[in-house]
């Protein structure tokens, strides 16, 4: 194992978020206060409580979920497909480096910064609503079980995008209303039945179900279920990167 | 001198069926400067490519230093630095930093008095805070050597290291690479600059249509292909060529003044002798004479064409 290649593209995607780490702070925090103001005083004063929930924590998790998924597919897609477009990867592949130690390079800064992110989120939350997390271990291995596997898969974006349009459009036509329809605001009994079957193939639904377990003791689904759905999604995701790694699909001729 | 890479039957058929390297077969030796000369298309940078990782080959094997480049990549790239033909820079990275992180993914530790000399010998010490886009294309280029050197490798890949560089720029890239020649760095650098395989190579691999012509000293190369052309000016006009000097071929200037002899360095008789003899026999008065050596421009394409006929 390359432990310094690992270390060297892993501090070099770092930097690139510590020269915005002003962006990379500020924007969360607005938008989070953004959610709480419209949902949280607007909203989840009419609604009051889900499940026994006051709404304004209620979708807490499902704001946190929502951000990391997306930072993570966006930092690790931006992350390898930008080296593809400035051509400096033809040192990444001409380095004495298998394709796992590039991998847990990118994917590995992606997580952490996702994870930042989710961490100022839940920062943020705190500052409005009176915040309570039952399950801290089962939160934080959640968390970054989630960070992981969207960044594993955001990897497989980035490298599989042809040009900027093509990193945006997984993201965009696929990520978003899985996020959205997985109850990151409302818990799925609220759905009509069809609906509520239809959730349950959406893997993001056992993610929030999981993860606000972890926070307030209620879910939609059993944790257990939850747990396996992610460890599923991580396990297809690092099988991707595998096979690519094996066939060089997109990166070496 | 012993063969630092070993390259054997090396041959790269890509996906829609186009072979762009056909069993190439070449030694380079420890030490030495090979210039990899050919046409656009010819296979320069597929074997480059291949050699260096970025390309898998179709068959055939190579070592660097002994070490397979597919089986024992890993010891095999340490040893090679690669410079590409485009400047793939990322923009808004800094100088520094580039280096630091080319050293670091090649499996070196952190070495700041390392990167301080690479830098200081590309005479970019002083830019070595600014962001890559900030930068000349010279400097950018000076960049990508840097980061080739950054590991300390002892096998450097130039692809096409002065195209599209100014003359000055391009004598600047060859005194770097005669520095770093005397360092005890093997070089390869291909290029389509017939001078400056001719400046700088010991020897020349001249490669068209993924396979490889030949390989010879840069020196014999000229002699063995290089024709001479003997231009002799006259002291009067001719109208046209004399008949006693009809069987010597020779080529007479629109103004009757000058004439022109070609011959072969290499052949047994070179029928210079006969010309003079016949020249005053003729009873024509040589004003003056002089001779020049083709270069290896007209030699190669003389070899190229002289290939093309014999298909």
């Amino acid at each position: 194992m390359n432990l310094r290649a690992v270390q060297a593209i892993y501090m070099n995607e770092m930097q690139r978020f510590f020269r915005t780490i002003l962006q990379s702070f500020v924007s969360p925090v607005i938008s989070t206060s953004l959610y709480f103001v419209v949902f949280g005083a607007a909203i989840g004063s009419r609604i009051e409580t889900v499940e026994g929930v006051s709404y304004g924590a209620f979708i807490v998790p499902g704001l946190i979920m929502l951000s990391v998924i997306m930072q993570s597919i966006s930092n690790a897609s931006f992350g390898i497909y930008f080296p593809k477009f400035t051509g400096t990867v033809f040192e990444l592949l001409s380095a004495p480096i298998n394709f796992l130690e590039i991998v847990i390079g990118f994917v590995g800064a992606a997580a952490t910064k996702a994870l930042f992110i989710g961490m100022v989120i839940l920062g943020t939350a705190a500052v409005f609503i009176d915040l309570t997390i039952l399950h801290p271990v089962a939160m934080v291995l959640f968390l970054v079980l989630t960070c992981l596997a969207f960044a594993l898969l955001g990897f497989i974006i980035g490298i599989w995008a042809k040009n900027f349009e093509q990193l945006q459009l997984v993201p965009l036509l696929v990520v978003t209303p899985l996020v959205f329809l997985g109850g990151s605001f409302y818990s799925t009994e609220m759905l009509p039945p069809v609906w509520q079957t239809i959730t349950h193939f959406n893997p993001v639904f056992y993610l929030i179900s999981g993860f606000r377990w972890a926070f307030f003791g209620v879910a939609d689904v059993a944790v257990g279920w939850s747990l396996l759905a992610v460890a599923i999604f991580f396990a297809i995701c690092l099988g991707l990167v595998a096979r690519i790694f094996q066939t060089g699909w997109r990166i070496r001729d | 001198m012993s063969a630092i890479l070993e390259i054997r039957d090396l041959r790269k058929v890509y996906d829609g069926g186009f072979e762009a390297l056909k069993g190439v077969t070449l030694d380079i030796e420890e030490g030495e400067i090979l210039a990899l000369l050919g046409p656009n298309g010819a296979g320069k940078t597929t074997l480059i490519s291949t050699l260096c990782g970025i390309t898998e080959p179709t068959s055939g094997t190579a070592t660097v230093a002994g070490y397979d480049i597919k089986t024992q990549y890993r010891e095999a790239r340490k040893l090679i630095g690669l410079v590409p033909q485009e400047i793939n820079l990322e923009p808004f990275s800094y100088v520094e930093t580039n280096l630091h992180f080319s050293r670091g993914i090649f499996g070196k530790p952190r070495d700041t008095a390392k990167v301080e000399e690479v830098l200081r010998k590309l005479a970019l010490w002083e830019k070595r805070s600014n962001r890559v886009r900030e930068l000349s294309g010279g400097m950018k280029r000076r960049v990508l050597i840097g980061k080739a050197l950054a590991h300390e490798p002892r096998v450097l890949f130039l692809d096409e290291p002065t195209a599209g560089v100014d003359v000055s720029l391009r004598k600047e890239m060859w005194d770097v690479v005669a520095e770093l020649k005397k360092q005890g760095v093997t070089i390869i650098l291909t290029t389509h600059y017939i001078e400056e395989a001719e400046a700088m190579a010991d020897r020349v691999a001249v490669i068209r249509g993924g396979e490889i012509l030949m390989v010879e000293k840069t020196g014999d190369l000229m002699r063995r292909l290089g024709r001479k052309e003997l231009t002799v000016e006259l002291r009067e006009p001719l109208a046209e060529i004399p008949a006693p000097l009809a069987e010597y071929d020779l080529e007479l200037s629109a103004d009757g003044l000058s004439l022109t002899y070609r011959y072969d360095t290499q052949a047994d008789r070179t029928g210079i002798a006969g010309l003079m003899r016949a020249f005053s026999e003729a009873g024509i008065i040589l004003r003056d004479l002089h001779t020049s050596q083709s270069s290896l421009e007209e030699i190669f394409v003389g070899l190229v064409e002289g290939e093309g006929e014999a298909q």
